[in-house]
């Protein structure tokens, strides 16, 4: 169990990271999400040991953790871009802190090849890291993390260097992977996508503070405020009159503030609020709307395909209550 | 086809000059060893290199070269590491400091060593005066600040990252050194020990003035033979055993040095607070320093003193030509000319190594072109190796007849000197021109501008403080220079390095206060003109 306490770090006047608590309970993966910037990265260097604290406590299972240098926590650590030893080839990448250990090269064998495999790259054992693509580079440092079953694996952006296609299907394999192993999971990221694909909790940094922690879907259903809304995704966020509209429109009682996803709106004949349609576009799944609601202003909304729907049109909307969050905020 | 033809008509002025300046004295040299009596006769040649003489002189110089190499790396690494990793308070002083050596004049070191570890020196009770040790402790001193500059300018553009990963992949310290660190600075710390044994094998001042007779290295034994003994075959056939070795060992250096990839942008990681942990390394490191303090520090006390007393007669002697009027003009005069002469053959590095640099650094569109640029490159960086010895004595006897009569020309020292010091102009100019990004050139050129405006406004802002610092290196090392200029220098007119071995060389108490003064002038001239170079902060500057 990881427990974070009061945990400052500074650099020079300004702190990077600024009072932050945070607990991680064994084989649970924590995502802490955040604009660059944010200190996240910071956090995690802390943890790894590699930043001094400034104040605050950092412990594992109620240890703390101040006088341990990095190499006896037991912590590894997978970077951006993996940073493979260059002049090692993939086996002997994997087989790194195995061999610090001084365990029988029979096993070492043994457990290099299971790791390959894990990750989906057998018989890649003497290629040199040069010759990888990313997404071979990244599967080869996650592989090499986890070759002595780290007590926690420390996750820097591990797929944000990749293109969309591979991050999409190499979010999955990860996913599955730690869960396989049963691994706990520190992972720092700016991108929403990648902080849902792979964690079970998150945490949402800003200006080097957690402003909200929770379980995902939780922290999703409930943001805490409109920056955290807007950054999980939501599209936009609308206040007092509109926002009364709104829930009145979805059965909901009356909140000061409430945030939208672009899906929110539907048309719908049967729909209680009326809209000008200001533009619309087809993407391949429906057709996606900029809209005047009467009282409430420019929102985006959404009609099935084939409906026919053109700028300038009189529309009605259904509100789609999974879609929308209301905002514990009261100005 | 036609842009090699172009190359080769650039290329042809730099390679005229080195063509005749250079491998014409060189090859005279060696000729004079290998024809007898207007025959070839190569057996003679091959004769000497089975004296015993010989073999002694061709051991005696590589094992005291590789001690010395093995010494320099192993004290430079903690310094290089601490210089450039730890936020040490001074560190920038301290890296500016320990330039000082490399350039200074040889026989300034030499003087320094003898005053320290001579007898009544502060080192005296060691007895090591005129022991192979002293020269080897010397080669030390020369050379640490090549490997701290080489590996330290490597290791501060080293990603830290790896080394993290290896560390929460649970590798202690040490081993983070071991399987990751020292194999990422493997090309630096060879490429550098190669030079270094480079520099130690043809070092020639220091091993004269502190081996004296008694020890002989290639290059000493070649100055011996051609001066005093008068041998040229011996001597020819020693310098084309010391040219194969040095031309396999650049080849070598060459091979090693790691090439920056131009596209990347040299990142420097911040230096980091200095934790308890580094305690051994910070102490190894003052050592080094203190070490390297000593002999200056005797040096200059030594010229301060004055029968029991302290004193400037020593300085205040300097009008003069010494006792018995050992030299032939006053030791200020000496230093005027060996002025003047720094700035001639300053322009004259700068002007040929500039045209070089350019020449080996732009983009090659074909194999051939690559072949031919990188056979350029290796062609001018022979003086680096090639004994300033047989260069000099080269330069006497094929530069003495027309239409290449220069023995009475006042740019013959300057040129000699210029050619010692073009691989260094070259090697700080090659890679700043070299980093700069080809498309930055293409795109001056698609907006319009011709070469020669490209080279203006994408070349030039890049490369003027580098062509500074290259300015001031030839001047430091011409100042300095002592093989070449030993053989060329007219007794009426000598530098200031050619003064100070007379000096030493003669009797009397005051002869000997005015090479310690005469030593210390030239060491502080030197010195700040390196340090003004070490403010242009130039990245690399120093280091091979």
């Amino acid at each position: 169990m990881l427990a974070l306490r009061d945990v400052t770090v500074r650099y020079g006047d300004t702190a990077a990271v600024d009072d932050v608590l945070l607990e991680l309970a064994p084989g649970q993966v924590l995502a802490v999400l955040g604009p660059s910037g944010c200190g996240k990265s910071t956090l995690l260097r802390a943890v790894a040991g590699l930043e001094p604290l400034a104040s605050g406590s950092i412990a594992w299972d109620g240890a703390d953790l101040a006088g341990t240098p990095t190499h006896k926590r037991g912590f590894a650590l997978m970077f951006q871009d993996g940073q493979l030893f260059a002049h090692l080839t993939v086996a002997r990448n994997v087989a790194y802190a195995l061999r610090l250990r001084r365990t029988p090269s029979a096993r070492v064998a043994a457990r290099v090849r299971e790791l390959l495999d894990l990750v989906g790259l057998s018989g890649y054992d003497d290629r040199l890291p040069g010759t990888l693509s990313g997404g071979e580079r990244q599967r080869v440092a996650l592989a090499r993390a986890l070759a002595v079953e780290p007590r926690l694996i420390l996750l820097d952006e591990p797929l944000s260097a990749l293109d969309a296609s591979l991050r999409e299907r190499l979010a999955g394999d990860l996913r599955s992977i730690l869960h396989a192993a049963g691994t706990t999971a520190l992972l720092v990221t700016h991108d929403h996508e990648e902080a849902f694909a792979l964690a079970d909790r998150l945490a949402v940094m800003r200006g080097g503070r957690v402003v909200q922690q929770g379980a995902i879907d939780e922290v999703w259903r409930e943001p805490v405020d409109e920056e955290t809304a807007l950054f999980l995704g939501y599209a936009r966020v609308v206040r007092d009159d509109a926002a009364h509209r709104v829930l009145a429109a979805a059965a909901l009682p009356p909140a000061y503030a409430v945030a939208l996803r672009r899906s929110a709106l539907v048309v719908d004949d049967a729909g209680s609020l009326h809209a000008v349609v200001e533009s619309a576009r087809v993407t391949p799944e429906l057709v996606r709307l900029v809209v005047r609601v009467e009282g409430v202003g420019i929102v985006d909304a959404v009609a099935p395909l084939g409906g026919r729907v053109a700028p300038g049109d009189e529309v009605s909307l259904r509100v789609d209550v999974t879609r929308l969050a209301v905002l514990p905020i009261t100005r | 086809m036609r842009r090699i033809t172009g190359l080769l008509a650039l290329a042809a002025a730099p390679v005229l000059v080195l063509g005749v300046l250079f491998v014409l004295p060189v090859a005279g040299m060696v000729a004079e060893g290998f024809v007898v009596d207007g025959r070839l006769a190569p057996g003679a040649v091959l004769d000497v290199l089975a004296r015993p003489r010989v073999h002694r002189v061709a051991w005696f110089t590589v094992w005291t070269s590789g001690l010395a190499t093995l010494l320099a790396v192993a004290l430079g690494l903690p310094a290089a590491y601490a210089l450039h990793r730890l936020a040490l308070p001074g560190r920038t002083a301290v890296r500016a400091a320990l330039l000082v050596p490399f350039v200074l004049p040889t026989v300034v070191v030499g003087v320094a060593f003898r005053q320290l570890l001579g007898e009544g020196g502060p080192l005296g009770f060691l007895g090591l005066d005129g022991t192979p040790i002293a020269i080897v402790c010397g080669l030390v001193f020369f050379n640490i600040a090549v490997v701290v500059r080489t590996v330290g300018v490597a290791w501060e553009s080293l990603d830290p990252r790896p080394g993290q990963a290896a560390a929460a992949l649970g590798a202690s310290p040490w081993q983070v050194l071991r399987t990751v660190t020292l194999p990422a600075l493997r090309p630096a710390i060879v490429g550098s020990a190669s030079i270094v044994f480079l520099f130690c094998a043809t070092a020639f001042g220091i091993v004269l003035t502190l081996g004296g007779v008694r020890y002989s290295t290639v290059e000493t034994e070649i100055y011996l033979l051609t001066t005093t003994v008068f041998d040229l075959q011996a001597a020819a056939a020693l310098s084309v055993l010391q040219i194969v070795v040095v031309v396999g060992l650049l080849a070598l250096s060459a091979r090693l040095r790691a090439t920056p990839d131009p596209t990347a942008q040299r990142v420097v990681t911040p230096a980091r607070a200095v934790r308890r942990s580094d305690a051994p390394v910070v102490v190894a490191t003052l050592l080094v320093l203190a070490a390297m303090l000593l002999p200056i520090l005797t040096l200059v006390l030594g010229s301060l003193t004055v029968g029991d007393g302290w004193g400037l007669d020593n300085y205040r002697a300097l009008t003069t030509a010494g006792d018995d009027q050992v030299l032939l003009v006053p030791v200020t005069a000496a230093l005027a000319t060996s002025l003047r002469t720094a700035v001639d053959a300053m322009w004259m590095a700068l002007l040929v190594g500039g045209v070089v640099s350019l020449i080996v650094t732009r983009r090659s569109h074909s194999v051939g072109e690559r072949r031919v640029r990188s056979t350029l490159d290796g062609f001018f960086m022979l003086p680096l190796g090639v004994s300033a010895v047989t260069l000099g004595f080269g330069f006497l006897i094929t530069l003495d007849e027309p239409p290449l009569d220069l023995r009475d020309s006042p740019l013959l020292v300057p040129m000699a000197q210029a050619l010692v010091a073009l691989p260094l102009v070259v090697r700080t100019l090659a890679p700043v021109l070299g980093g700069i990004d080809d498309r930055q050139r293409q795109a001056a050129a698609s907006l319009g501008a011709s070469p020669w405006r490209t080279l203006l406004t994408v070349d030039l802002p890049v490369a003027w403080k580098p062509m500074l610092a290259a300015c001031g290196f030839a001047f430091a090392v011409s100042l300095g220079e002592f093989g070449a200029t030993s053989f060329l220098a007219r007794d009426t007119n000598p530098t200031l390095p050619i003064v100070i071995f007379r000096l030493i060389g003669h009797p009397g108490e005051m002869n000997y206060g005015m090479a310690l003064a005469a030593s210390v002038v030239l060491a502080v001239v030197t010195a700040v003109v390196v340090l003004a170079v070490e403010r242009l902060r130039v990245p690399g500057v120093g280091a091979f």
